[in-house]
């Protein structure tokens, strides 16, 4: 039972509880957070690449991504620091058209980015129209310090997942934790049910 | 072995008891917390605060210990947001004796301890000095020497956190404070007076092949400036450790 805070009132924006999860506020703006410089590849050196344990690989460049199927589609997205962003409209390519690609028995993916970031997700979360790579944010190129030129976007669980600058998958037939779920933040990261660390 | 076991203490929301507060400007406060049965945290950390109104209504925030893990008392240092929901609250409403519900110490790899070394560069944008602070004190009261270079960046004078504090810390041997001014000047002011550039970070920073450990904390626009900077100048990215946060307390 939390005590109550004597003289709190707190601003009670209006909103719909199916929206935004327990914990959470809604902002208007687009915080940043991440835990080291913003790294900047150029296009041409930019390649996206889905390995591990698969019978073959598949590997796009910048022009080739750009060339695949793309959906333009309108989300909510959930930080751990307990924002929200409300109905954000992404283009991109979904994880179900990169895996369309690959033959593989693995449950779960690393994702890697530049940066040394990496994050593990199990293939049951990203796929089903699930997951997407993004390279476009409300109609803009996204922009260096939130991802750009492409993220992945899991919209579902804690925006962690949503990996910036991401570079590839790696299938692996374990879940090995990654940046900040070796970090003491929760393996899954369901902001339903505010699985934000690890004991939660 | 040790530091395994101590992240795996559970996150839990413990209520910690209000037995000081400290204006440390006219718009940030410390508050002093007694806090049954924490951890311990590692400098750099931070911890959830919850507030609870009346009818079950909540609303969390994170904060920066300012506090050295060596101290009595966990201390948070909040500065105030004035369409805030949380910080007015936190620097406004609440007295001592209140109870404050937080849990804790949350966030790697943020953090510095004296057996990790330095040399260490810390560039704090405005409250951003808050995590860099801990680190100060820690090294204070572990009585290392490690070589330490501070950069602040305030609006004013009369915006720097802990300036009392660091004036008395300033002596000590290894650490070197730098401060600059952006908009306004005390009269006869000699010191920088302009945002953090290229030029000042390299008239402050050890050199790269001094390997230092770099820390930068501050709004995004700060941390994005300076982190750019640091790489352009050839630190290595994984060297810079770097807490963004943006106005939506």
């Amino acid at each position: 039972m939390s005590p109550i805070s004597r003289g709190f009132h707190g601003h009670r924006r209006e909103v719909d509880p199916a929206r935004v999860p327990p914990g959470q506020y809604v902002v208007d703006d687009f915080p940043v957070l991440s835990a080291g410089p913003t790294p900047r590849t150029p296009l041409d050196a930019w390649s996206f690449a889905i390995g591990g344990m698969a019978d073959s690989g598949a590997a796009w460049s910048w022009e080739e991504f750009n060339a695949l199927p793309q959906e333009t589609f309108t989300v909510d997205i959930h930080c751990v620091t307990k924002w929200s962003k409300l109905g954000t409209t992404w283009t991109g390519v979904s994880v179900d058209t990169l895996l369309e690609h690959v033959d593989s028995a693995a449950e779960f993916v690393t994702a890697w980015s530049d940066g040394d970031y990496t994050t593990n997700l199990a293939l049951e979360d990203i796929t089903e129209g699930q997951a997407w790579v993004v390279h476009t944010f409300e109609g803009e190129p996204l922009a260096p310090e939130h991802g750009g030129p492409a993220r992945l976007l899991v919209p579902h669980l804690y925006f962690w997942k949503s990996a910036k600058w991401v570079r590839g998958l790696t299938l692996t037939l374990d879940d090995e934790p990654g940046f900040w779920e070796a970090a003491g933040y929760h393996n899954h990261g369901d902001p339903f049910k505010e699985q934000r660390y690890w004991s939660d | 072995m040790e530091r395994l076991s101590a992240e795996r203490v559970p996150i839990v929301w413990r209520t910690a008891t209000v037995r000081g507060i400290v204006d440390e400007t006219t718009h940030a406060r410390t508050l002093l917390l007694d806090a049954p049965g924490w951890p311990g945290h590692v400098a750099g950390q931070h911890v959830d605060v919850r507030l609870t109104a009346d009818d079950g209504y909540q609303a969390e925030r994170s904060y920066s210990i300012a506090s050295a893990p060596e101290a009595d008392m966990l201390a948070l240092t909040v500065e105030r947001i004035d369409d805030g929901e949380v910080s007015p609250y936190l620097t406004g409403e609440l007295l001592v004796g209140d109870p404050l519900e937080l849990r804790g110490p949350i966030g790697r790899p943020f953090t510095w301890r004296v057996i990790d070394g330095g040399p260490l560069l810390l560039v704090a944008g405005g409250s951003g000095l808050v995590p860099l602070m801990a680190m100060l004190r820690h090294r204070a009261a572990e009585a290392s020497d490690v070589e330490a270079h501070l950069l602040v960046s305030s609006r004013g004078w009369g915006d720097v956190l802990y300036r009392d504090e660091l004036a008395r810390l300033a002596p000590a041997p290894g650490l070197d404070i730098t401060y600059t001014l952006t908009r306004q000047r005390p009269e006869g002011w000699t010191g920088f007076a302009r945002r953090v550039d290229t030029e000042m970070l390299v008239a402050v920073a050890p050199p790269i092949a001094a390997a230092p450990r770099i820390f930068v904390c501050g709004p995004t626009p700060f941390v994005e400036h300076v982190a750019d900077a640091l790489v352009a100048l050839g630190y290595p990215p994984q060297t810079i450790h770097a807490e963004r946060f943006g106005p939506t307390g």
